[in-house]
C-alpha cells in the first residue's frame, strides 16, 4: 500500500506538468453500473475540464449520484454494485488493478449531501486528512494547513477563536464549509460534491455557492444538484442525466437556453422531473 | 337536532370501555409485579439483616501466671482458660454432658479470639479481665429471638438449660449484639457465626476479571469484523444466526463444555477463577457481540463515508471514527453481560468451583468459589445459622448487580450521542 501511494504520488507529479495544458482531467468511457441484476447507468461518456465546475442534473434516481460516486470509487462500499467501463483521471484508469482507492481518494475529495463533520474538534476535522496521509509532519505546518484550508473554505474568521470546539456544534452551513475545508486540506485534484446545499438554508447556500466559484481556481469540481438555478449559477458545464443515461452535456448556457434534446428541454422547463 | 359529536354516539361507549379495561389490566399487572418484588426483596432484607449483627458474651477470664506464662503468651491453652471462665460463671453445672453444652455457648473460635486479645493487650497478662467473646450460632439465634421456647424441649435444639444460662448472662448484662465485621472479612466456615463472604467475593472478582479480559476484546473484535469488514453473504448470515442461538444456550451447557475442554483436554487447574472466567466468557461472548454490533450499526454511515471520502483506509475509518463512537454502547453491553456472568451458578458447578473454600484466593490459579455458588452452598447447609447468611449474601450479590446495571445506565446516559 505504501509503495502504491508513493508510486501514485510520483505519477501525480509527472501529470502535474502535462496538466497545465487545459486538457480533460477526467474522462469517463462507457461507464455502466449494476446494482445486482439492475442496471443503473448505461454507457456514460463524458469529459471534465480542469478548473471548471460541472453540474450533473436530472430527476431523482437518474444515476447522477451513482456516477459521481464512480469517480472516487465510493461505489466499492456497496457490496452488490459492479462498475464497468473506464474512468480515466490524468491518464490513469482508476478501475485498473494497480489503483488503491486510499491513494485515489486522496486526490479526489468528496463533500456529501448532509454535512458530516467528525464528532471531534474543528482543528482535528481539518487536520485528519493531512495526518493520515502524512503530507504534513510538523505541528507548525499543520497549524498552517488548518488555517489555510479554513480560510479557503471561508470559515476561518468564524471559528478561529474556537478551533478546539466540536465541529458538530457549528451551524449547518458552517458544518458544510468545514467539510469542504476538510476535503481541500489534502490538496485533491478534484472535488466531488453530492448535493452539498440540499440540507442548507438559502443564505448558507449562497455562501457555499460563492465558495464553489472561488475554489474553481485551484480545483476541478463536479457537483450534483437538484436545483437548476444552482446549476446555472455555479457551473460552466452541465450534464443532464435521465433514467441512467447521459442525455446531453455541454456549456451551461447552451443547456439552459438551447437544449438539443426534448427530454432536457422538458426537464429544465419543469414538464418532467 | 342531535349533536354528532355527542359522547352518546353509537359504539363509542364500547370503545372507551375496552380502552379503560386494557389500561386497568396493565396497571394491575405492574402493581402485582412491584408487589412481588417488594415482598421478595423485603423478606430477603429482613432475614439477611440479622447476619449483620453478631452476639457476644462477656466472660471474666483469669490471665494470671497459672494460666499464661508472661514469657510465652502464645503457648498458653486459651481453650482451657475460656472453659474455666464459663465453669466459674456457672459453678453448679457439674455433669460432663451439661458442661459440654455450656462450652457450646461460645464459638469454637472464642479461644483464638482471646489469644488475639492477649497479643493486642500485653498489659492484661497476669490480671483478671472482662472480655467479650463470640457466641456460638445456637446462642446467637436464641439471643436474636429465633428460638420458640413454647415448644417442647425435645422439639428444639436449644435446651432449657442453655436457655437459662443465656438468660442469666443477659440479666447480668453479659450479652450484647454488635456489628458483624467477620461477615465481610472471613472466608467460608463450617460454623455459621464465623462464615463470611470475602473468599467468594474475591473469587467472583477474579473470575469476572478473566471473563472481561477474554470476552470484551474478543466480542468487540468479532463484532467489528462482522459489521465493518465481513462481506454480507450466506456464510456471514449463518454466523450471525449461530451467534444469536449461542446467546440462548443454557449456561450449564457452557459449563459442560468448559469441563470437557478446559479441564479434561487442556488440563487447566480445577476450581480456579481462570477456568471459571473462561467458561463465563464463552457465555458472555454472544451478548457482547450482539450489543457491540447493535452499537456499531447505530453509528451513522455518513461518518464512515466522511472518513473514506478523504482517503482513510477501512481500518483507519473503523478505529479512528466508528469504534470510538460505538464504544459506550459496547461497554454498556459488556457490563450487562458481566452482571449476568456474576449471577451465574450452573456453569461454575460443572468446573468444580462448588468446593468448600475457606481461604481467600490469592491468584487466578487458586481454588476459589463465587458468590452465587456460596449462596447455593449456604442454602444447602443444615445449620440454621446459615439461613441469615444466605439472605445477607443474596443482598450483597443483588447490590453488586444493581451497581453494575446502574453503571451501565450512567455510561449510556453520559456518552450517548444523537445524530
Amino acid at each position: 500500500m505504501l509503495n502504491n501511494s508513493v508510486e501514485s504520488e510520483q505519477k501525480m507529479s509527472e501529470f502535474e506538468k502535462t496538466l497545465d495544458e487545459n486538457g480533460p482531467i477526467i474522462q469517463a468511457k462507457g461507464v455502466e453500473v449494476y446494482y445486482g441484476e439492475k442496471q443503473a447507468l448505461f454507457g456514460i461518456d463524458i469529459d471534465f475540464q480542469k478548473h471548471q465546475v460541472t453540474s450533473l442534473i436530472g430527476p431523482s434516481g437518474c444515476g447522477k449520484s451513482t456516477f459521481l460516486r464512480c469517480i472516487n470509487r465510493m461505489n466499492d462500499l456497496v457490496d452488490i454494485a459492479r462498475v464497468e467501463g473506464q474512468v480515466i483521471i490524468e491518464n490513469q484508469d482508476i478501475y485498473s488493478k494497480d489503483v488503491d482507492v486510499v491513494a485515489l481518494r486522496a486526490h479526489v475529495g468528496m463533500v456529501f449531501q448532509k454535512p458530516n463533520p467528525f464528532p471531534k474538534s474543528i482543528y482535528d476535522n481539518v487536520a485528519y486528512g493531512p495526518r493520515i496521509h502524512k503530507t504534513v509532519t510538523s505541528k507548525d505546518e499543520m497549524d498552517y494547513v488548518v488555517e489555510h484550508s479554513l480560510k479557503r473554505a471561508g470559515l476561518w474568521d468564524e471559528v478561529k477563536d474556537r478551533l478546539q470546539e466540536q465541529g458538530t456544534g457549528l451551524s449547518g452551513g458552517q458544518q458544510q464549509r468545514l467539510c469542504i475545508a476538510r476535503a481541500i486540506a489534502i490538496e485533491p485534484k478534484v472535488i466531488l460534491m453530492d448535493e452539498p446545499c440540499s440540507a442548507l438554508d438559502p443564505i448558507a447556500t449562497a455562501v457555499v455557492e460563492e465558495l464553489i466559484d472561488e475554489l474553481r481556481e485551484r480545483f476541478t469540481i463536479i457537483i450534483v444538484t437538484h436545483s437548476m438555478q444552482q446549476a446555472a449559477r455555479v457551473s460552466q458545464k452541465t450534464a443532464f442525466f435521465h433514467l441512467g443515461n447521459l442525455v446531453e452535456h455541454g456549456d451551461t448556457d447552451q443547456i439552459f437556453t438551447n437544449p438539443q434534446d426534448d427530454r432536457t428541454e422538458n426537464y429544465i422547463t419543469g414538464r418532467i422531473g | 337536532m342531535t349533536n354528532p359529536f355527542s359522547t352518546e354516539a353509537a359504539g363509542l361507549q364500547g370503545r372507551h370501555t375496552s380502552e379503560r379495561l386494557f389500561k386497568l389490566s396493565g396497571l394491575a399487572a405492574i402493581i402485582f409485579a412491584i408487589g412481588f418484588l417488594a415482598v421478595m426483596v423485603g423478606s430477603i432484607a429482613w432475614t439477611g439483616s440479622g447476619a449483620l449483627r453478631e452476639s457476644v458474651i462477656q466472660l471474666t477470664v483469669d490471665l494470671g501466671p497459672d494460666n499464661v506464662d508472661p514469657s510465652d503468651v502464645d503457648g498458653a491453652s486459651y481453650r482451657t482458660i475460656v472453659r474455666d471462665a464459663l465453669k466459674a460463671s456457672f459453678p453448679d453445672v457439674k455433669s460432663r454432658k451439661d458442661r459440654r453444652k455450656l462450652y457450646g455457648l461460645l464459638s469454637p473460635d472464642a479461644a483464638l479470639e482471646l489469644k488475639q486479645y492477649v497479643r493486642d493487650n500485653p498489659d492484661a497478662v497476669g490480671q483478671v479481665v472482662n472480655v467479650w467473646l463470640l457466641a456460638s450460632d445456637d446462642a446467637d439465634i436464641y439471643l436474636k429471638g429465633g428460638v420458640d421456647t413454647s415448644l417442647e424441649e425435645s422439639q428444639r435444639k436449644f435446651s432449657d438449660a442453655e436457655v437459662s444460662w443465656v438468660d442469666s448472662l443477659t440479666e447480668s448484662g453479659q450479652t450484647k449484639r454488635q456489628f458483624n465485621k467477620r461477615f465481610f472479612t472471613n472466608g467460608d466456615s463450617r460454623e455459621p457465626e464465623l462464615a463470611g463472604i470475602l473468599s467468594s467475593l474475591v473469587g467472583s472478582a477474579l473470575t469476572l476479571v478473566i471473563c472481561f479480559l477474554i470476552s470484551f476484546p474478543m466480542g468487540v473484535g468479532a463484532a467489528i469484523y462482522l459489521e465493518e469488514f465481513a462481506k454480507k453473504n450466506r456464510w456471514s448470515e449463518f454466523v450471525e444466526v449461530n451467534i444469536n442461538n449461542l446467546a440462548a444456550v443454557p449456561s450449564i451447557v457452557f459449563g459442560l463444555l468448559g469441563l470437557a475442554i478446559f479441564l479434561n483436554f487442556f488440563g487447566l487447574p480445577r476450581s480456579s477463577p481462570l477456568v471459571g472466567g473462561m467458561v463465563l466468557a464463552l457465555m458472555t461472548l454472544p451478548t457482547i457481540i450482539i450489543a457491540s454490533r447493535a452499537s456499531l450499526r447505530a453509528v451513522p454511515p455518513s461518518i464512515r463515508e466522511a472518513a473514506l471520502g478523504i482517503g482513510a483506509s477501512r481500518i483507519q475509518t473503523t478505529f479512528h471514527h466508528v469504534t470510538p463512537l460505538a464504544l459506550p454502547g459496547m461497554l454498556t453491553g459488556a457490563i450487562v453481560g458481566m452482571a449476568r456472568a456474576l449471577g451465574e451458578t450452573a456453569p461454575l458447578l460443572m468446573i468444580g468451583m462448588v468446593a468448600f473454600i475457606a481461604d481467600v484466593p490469592k491468584g487466578f490459579l487458586d481454588s476459589a468459589t463465587a458468590l452465587p455458588v456460596q449462596i447455593f452452598l449456604w442454602a444447602d447447609a443444615p445449620q440454621r445459622g446459615f439461613l441469615e447468611k444466605t439472605s445477607a449474601a443474596i443482598i450483597v450479590l443483588l447490590l453488586f448487580l444493581v451497581l453494575m446495571n446502574l453503571l451501565a445506565v450512567v455510561l449510556r446516559r453520559k456518552f450517548e450521542r444523537r445524530f
